[in-house]
C-alpha cells in the first residue's frame, strides 16, 4: 500500500515568494493529491550572518543588530542582548530602567501577536481582523516613535539602561491606549477567534504534542499551546517579572485536541490581555530616576562566558555570549525561538492537505529574519 | 540541582571522560571528551536525578587552536542549566550526533556544519542550512576569508 502511494508522490514548491509563508521560506512538499506527505523548510535566504558581524563591533555596537532578527518584536531583542551583557558584567539598573523596560517589552508583545493574529486571519480568508489589528498596532507604534524615534528597529534598550527617557505625560497616554485597546479583545474574539470557519479551519490542524514540543526546544506560545505550562518570565525570572501578577495563558483544547493551531492562536490572545495587566502594573511602578545612570563608560566586560534567555514574543531568545576581555565580544551565539520552532515543522505538517500547511505556517508565528539571522 | 552537583555527578559517572569543569563560572560547564559525548547526553536527559529534557543552545565557537561545540541543557522539572562542551582539533572537527537525544539537534548540528564545518557522525540529514549548498569556506570561523564574488556575481 505505501510503497502504491510512494510511486505517485509529486514535488510542489512553495515559496520564497509565496504571501502566506511570512517571509522568504521555501517548503518542498511531498504530495499525494492534496495530501502533504512530507514538508521539508529550506531557509537562510535572508541570512546575514549576524553573529559573525557582531564579532566585528564593539558591546553597545551589537545591539542594532539584534533589531534586524525578529523585525516585529525589537524591543524584547534588545532586551534580551542587554541583559545578558549585563550579567556579564555585573551591572544592576535602577527601578525605573525596569519598569520601563517592561512596560515597553508588554507593549511590543501586544504589537508582534497582533500583528500574528492579524496575518492569520488573512491566511485563513478574512481580512477585516488583519485591518482592526493594524490600526490597534499603529496605536503601540505611534507611542514608540515618541519614546525614540523609530517605528519598528527601536535600538532602544542599552546596556545599562534605555536610550531616552519617557517623555512626560507618556505613562497617561499608555494607560488611555490600554483603556482603548482592552475592550478591542473581545471585539476581535468576536470577529475571528469565534468564526465558525476560523475554528474549522484551525481546530483540528497541525497538532503538536507536549513530547514533540519539549524534544524539539519548541518554547513561547508554541509550547503553551500545547499545554505546558512554562513561561520563563514566571519560571525563570528576569528584571522585576516575578513581582508582577499575571497569569500564564496555556492551549485548552476548547475545539478539538489540545496542541492545534486554534490553542497556539488562542493562547496569543490570552497573553495580550495578560501584557495589558503587566504594562499596567509596571507603569504604576515607576518611580523617578536616570535612565542612564548605569551606562559604562567603556563597554569591556571581563572574560568570561554568559547566557541569557528572556521571553519574547515567539518564544525564548537565548544570548550565549563568550567575552575575551576585549571591547568586541569573542563570539555570540543567538538560540532562535523560531528557529527550534521551524525545526519541527517536518513532524507537526505530516499528513496535512496543502491548505493546511498555510494554517500551520502561520500558527507558528514565524519571522524570517531571526531564523536565517 | 547545583552546578557543583551537577559537575560531581559527571565527573561520578564518567570518570576521566570529563576533561575539566568549572562548576563556579558565571555560565558553569564540564568539558566532556569528544568520544563520550552521546553517552554523556543520555544520561544528562535520562537520569532521573538530572532529567535535562531541554537542549536549549548548540553551537560552535572557534578558539584558534581548536574548535568547541557547546551545549546549554535545561531541566523543565528540576529547573536547572548546565553547559557541556567538546573540544576538536581544528583540522578534524568531528563527533558523534546527539539528534536521537534531542530532535532539535539535527537543525543545530547542520548550523554548527554550515558555520564551522563540524562534521555529526551518524547524523541523518548533515548538508548546509542557512548558506546556500555550493558555499565555500565556514563563515564563522576566525579566518574565514570574505569572498568577492559568488557565482559570478559581485557580493
Amino acid at each position: 500500500m505505501e510503497a502504491e502511494i510512494a510511486g505517485e508522490l509529486m514535488t510542489l514548491n512553495m515559496g520564497p515568494q509565496h504571501p502566506s509563508t511570512h517571509g522568504v521560506l521555501r517548503l518542498e512538499l511531498k504530495t499525494d493529491g492534496e495530501v502533504v506527505h512530507e514538508a521539508i523548510p529550506h531557509i537562510g535566504y535572508l541570512h546575514r550572518c549576524f553573529e559573525k558581524h557582531a564579532e566585528n563591533v564593539d558591546y553597545p555596537g551589537v545591539i542594532p543588530f539584534t533589531d534586524r532578527m525578529d523585525y516585529v518584536a525589537s524591543m524584547n531583542n534588545n532586551l534580551g542582548y542587554a541583559l545578558a551583557v549585563e550579567k556579564l558584567m555585573g551591572i544592576q539598573v535602577n527601578n525605573r530602567v525596569r519598569c520601563i523596560r517592561i512596560m515597553m517589552a508588554e507593549l511590543n508583545r501586544i504589537a508582534s501577536h497582533l500583528l500574528a493574529a492579524g496575518t492569520y486571519g488573512i491566511d485563513m480568508g478574512s481580512y477585516t481582523p488583519f485591518l482592526h489589528c493594524f490600526r490597534d498596532r499603529e496605536r503601540i507604534l505611534d507611542l514608540f516613535e515618541e519614546t525614540c524615534g523609530a517605528r519598528l528597529l527601536y535600538n532602544y534598550n542599552w546596556v545599562g539602561g534605555v536610550m531616552y527617557d519617557i517623555p512626560p505625560g507618556f505613562e497617561k497616554k499608555v494607560i488611555d491606549f490600554l483603556d482603548y485597546f482592552e475592550p478591542l479583545v473581545d471585539d476581535l474574539n468576536r470577529l475571528l477567534s469565534h468564526n465558525y470557519i476560523f475554528i474549522k479551519r484551525t481546530a483540528n490542524v497541525g497538532i503538536l504534542s507536549p513530547e514533540t514540543a519539549i524534544s524539539h526546544g519548541i518554547t513561547g506560545p508554541n509550547l503553551r499551546g500545547s499545554g505546558v505550562e512554562w513561561d520563563v518570565r514566571k519560571d525563570e525570572p528576569y528584571l522585576d517579572y516575578d513581582e508582577f501578577d499575571f497569569d500564564v495563558a496555556v492551549g485548552e483544547g476548547k475545539h478539538g485536541p489540545v496542541g492545534s493551531c486554534y490553542d497556539r492562536y488562542m493562547v496569543r490572545i490570552k497573553e495580550v490581555k495578560e501584557s495589558c495587566k503587566i504594562a499596567r502594573q509596571a507603569v504604576a511602578k515607576i518611580t523617578p530616576g536616570d535612565v542612564h545612570e548605569s551606562i559604562p563608560k567603556r563597554g569591556k566586560p571581563p572574560a568570561g562566558e554568559v547566557y541569557m534567555r528572556t521571553e519574547c514574543p515567539s518564544g525564548e531568545l537565548g544570548y550565549y555570549i563568550i567575552s575575551d576581555g576585549s571591547l568586541k565580544p569573542y563570539r555570540v551565539k543567538v538560540k532562535s525561538p523560531c528557529f527550534t520552532a521551524m525545526s519541527a515543522f517536518k513532524e507537526i505538517s505530516r499528513g496535512a492537505m496543502i491548505s493546511d500547511i498555510v494554517a500551520i505556517v502561520g500558527s507558528l508565528d514565524i519571522v524570517l529574519g531571526e531564523i536565517d539571522r | 540541582m547545583k552546578p557543583v552537583e551537577i559537575a560531581a555527578l559527571l565527573t561520578q559517572q564518567f570518570g576521566e571522560k570529563i576533561i575539566e569543569s568549572k562548576p563556579d563560572a558565571l555560565n558553569p560547564w564540564s568539558a566532556v571528551a569528544p568520544g563520550s559525548i552521546l553517552e554523556a547526553a543520555r544520561f544528562t536527559k535520562n537520569d532521573e536525578r538530572l532529567l535535562m529534557d531541554h537542549l536549549e543552545l548548540l553551537g560552535g565557537v572557534d578558539y584558534k587552536d581548536r574548535i568547541e561545540v557547546v551545549y546549554i541543557v535545561y531541566s523543565m522539572r528540576h529547573r536547572h542549566r548546565y553547559t557541556l562542551k567538546c573540544r576538536l582539533t581544528r583540522e578534524e572537527p568531528k563527533l558523534h550526533t546527539v539528534e536521537s537525544v534531542w530532535a532539535v539537534a539535527n537543525w543545530h548540528e547542520r548550523e554548527a556544519y554550515d558555520m564551522f564545518g563540524i562534521v555529526f557522525e551518524g547524523h541523518s540529514d548533515l548538508r548546509r542550512i542557512l548558506c546556500p549548498d555550493d558555499w565555500e569556506g565556514y563563515p564563522l570561523r576566525k579566518d574565514y576569508k570574505y569572498p568577492t564574488r559568488y557565482r559570478d556575481m559581485p557580493v
